[in-house]
């Protein structure tokens, strides 16, 4: 059974698109069959942090207005087999998209993949609604700090209204994704810490990604972050979180920020 | 679970009642008519004076004029017309007492008529019992009763409630008991970092909460004018 994953936050910058890429690519390394859509028209970025933005002939726009069916618009990853884009315009803007069409394009995409992860702008109007709307799944990106939680808050109570499934009365799946997480901050109390975020916002938590430079040099070459360094800390988080969107139990690793004696030894970054 | 706009803590009501009248029934000819009316009023002068008439024109068929004399003839006896029944609207002028409906027959006890009678709305006792947190933008608006939040109130959601609001969980947003007139409600919570918080139109903002009172189960009532926040325990 396909499955629809919506990555969303409300705030802007927490790292949804990061994510997107990410599990798109550890969930295709795994042998799913997934696409990653985005639905930031106008701003798009997935098609640059997966290193396609040079092979983008049609987009989701195209595809609502009938201009392009669907597999002229997706785009197959070079270097992973199993995952597939499909870009946003850049020359249109979220007006363009209808319900109706994204529906029709959710639809069809169910009946090709195993999962379809919908990477959601920031804010809470017709981009992040629309994009929303048909999922089964969500997993909510905040950051541990205090905009960033409260947003995600509105964001969650949102899951539970706005989309197609609260309306039949049944649920969206949620899960938190805490990104960005700096444990020298947290620890001096400039950061909510994992216990406060999880507190406040009372949703299962998927993963812990910590604060660092791979993710940057990542989408610098076009890259998703799980396929770059598939070693590296937020690496391994990424992959440890799609393990556990297809049901496994892995035991959540909270980044200490200290490093062993091995870590060192070994010129490893710190965990 | 969005709810409506936010009413103010006081608003203006406008309220229902319902008045006993008098209700004269002209019928032809006027002229004995009027003089049998002089005759009641000999046996008990005074007694209309100032009581609410009402003339039911169904058995005549009376021009606006004829209508404006009917009235004018009335106040020379000292009785003030409060509106008509059984007579078309149009015939009524702008400055002529109202057309009335839906009048119901009532029993005239013999010494007089009873106190008008008025239909407050009371307070049903009813409350409503939210099961799952109150995320950010919820608004939970319930003028008629209690609320009662098993779970807790995010910053940025509200609760608007007429009785008083119980939180079996952290209070972080707003809340606002006791609208519509009630200064005996009350808002209880296992952790108070509220944002703001209001009895009968009384707040507080979150500054003015003392920082003693956080991580403790706190009730919040309302002293006279001041809001108090005392622990529970």
């Amino acid at each position: 059974m396909a499955k629809v994953l919506v990555v969303t936050s409300g705030k802007g910058g927490v790292g949804k698109t990061t994510t997107t890429a990410a599990l798109g690519a550890a969930l295709a390394q795994m042998g799913e069959k997934a696409v990653v859509v985005d639905f930031d028209v106008g701003l798009r970025n997935l098609d640059l942090v997966l290193g396609a933005e040079r092979r983008v002939v049609f987009d989701f726009i195209n595809v609502v207005q009938g201009i392009a069916n669907l597999s002229q618009a997706l785009i197959r990853d070079k270097r992973l087999e199993n995952l597939w884009l499909l870009p946003a315009s850049q020359t249109r803007d979220k007006d363009a998209l209808t319900e109706e069409g994204v529906s029709k394009i959710i639809a069809e995409l169910r009946t090709k993949f195993d999962w379809i992860i919908c990477d959601s702008p920031a804010g809470i109007e017709r981009g992040a609604t629309l994009a929303m709307r048909y999922a089964d799944e969500a997993i909510v990106v905040t950051n541990p700090e205090v905009s960033s939680v409260r947003d995600s808050d509105r964001i969650i109570g949102m899951l539970d209204s706005k989309t197609a499934r609260a309306e039949q009365g049944e649920q969206v799946k949620k899960h938190l994704l805490i990104t960005r997480f700096d444990t020298a901050r947290a620890a001096r109390g400039e950061m909510l810490s994992i216990d406060d975020v999880l507190d406040i916002l009372a949703t299962p938590l998927l993963g812990i990604v910590p604060e660092s430079q791979d993710v940057l040099r990542a989408s610098n070459v076009g890259s998703p972050v799980t396929l770059n360094d598939a070693g590296s800390v937020p690496a391994r988080a990424y992959t440890d979180a799609a393990r556990r969107l297809m049901g496994q139990t892995v035991p959540m690793m909270v980044p200490t920020g200290r490093k062993g004696l091995m870590d060192r030894l070994l010129g490893r970054r710190a965990a | 679970m969005d709810a409506v706009a936010r009413p103010k803590p006081k608003p203006v009501r406008m309220r229902g009642r319902s008045y006993v009248a008098f209700v004269f029934c002209p019928v032809v000819p006027i002229i004995d008519w009027l003089e049998e009316i002089d005759s009641t009023l000999a046996q008990s002068p005074g007694f209309f004076v100032g009581k609410p008439v009402v003339l039911d024109l169904s058995a005549v068929d009376l021009s606006q004029n004829a209508i404006a004399q009917l009235v004018a003839s009335f106040e020379q006896r000292g009785i003030r017309i409060l509106g008509f029944e059984g007579v078309d609207a149009v015939r009524l002028s702008t400055t002529m007492p109202p057309l009335l409906t839906a009048g119901r027959h009532f029993a005239m006890p013999q010494n007089g008529p009873k106190k008008p009678e008025t239909t407050k709305p009371k307070l049903k006792a009813a409350s409503l019992l939210l099961d799952n947190q109150v995320r950010s933008g919820q608004s939970i608006v319930f003028p008629e009763g209690d609320v009662t939040v098993v779970g807790s109130v995010s910053s940025g959601a509200e609760i608007v409630a007429g009785g008083s609001i119980h939180i079996y969980g952290t209070l972080r947003g707003r809340a606002m008991a006791g609208i519509d007139g009630n200064p005996a409600a009350r808002i209880y919570c296992q952790r108070i970092e509220a944002e703001l918080l209001a009895i009968d139109g009384y707040y507080r903002t979150a500054e003015q909460i003392d920082a003693t009172f956080r991580d403790r189960p706190t009730q919040v009532w309302l002293d006279g004018d001041i809001v108090q926040i005392t622990p529970l325990n």
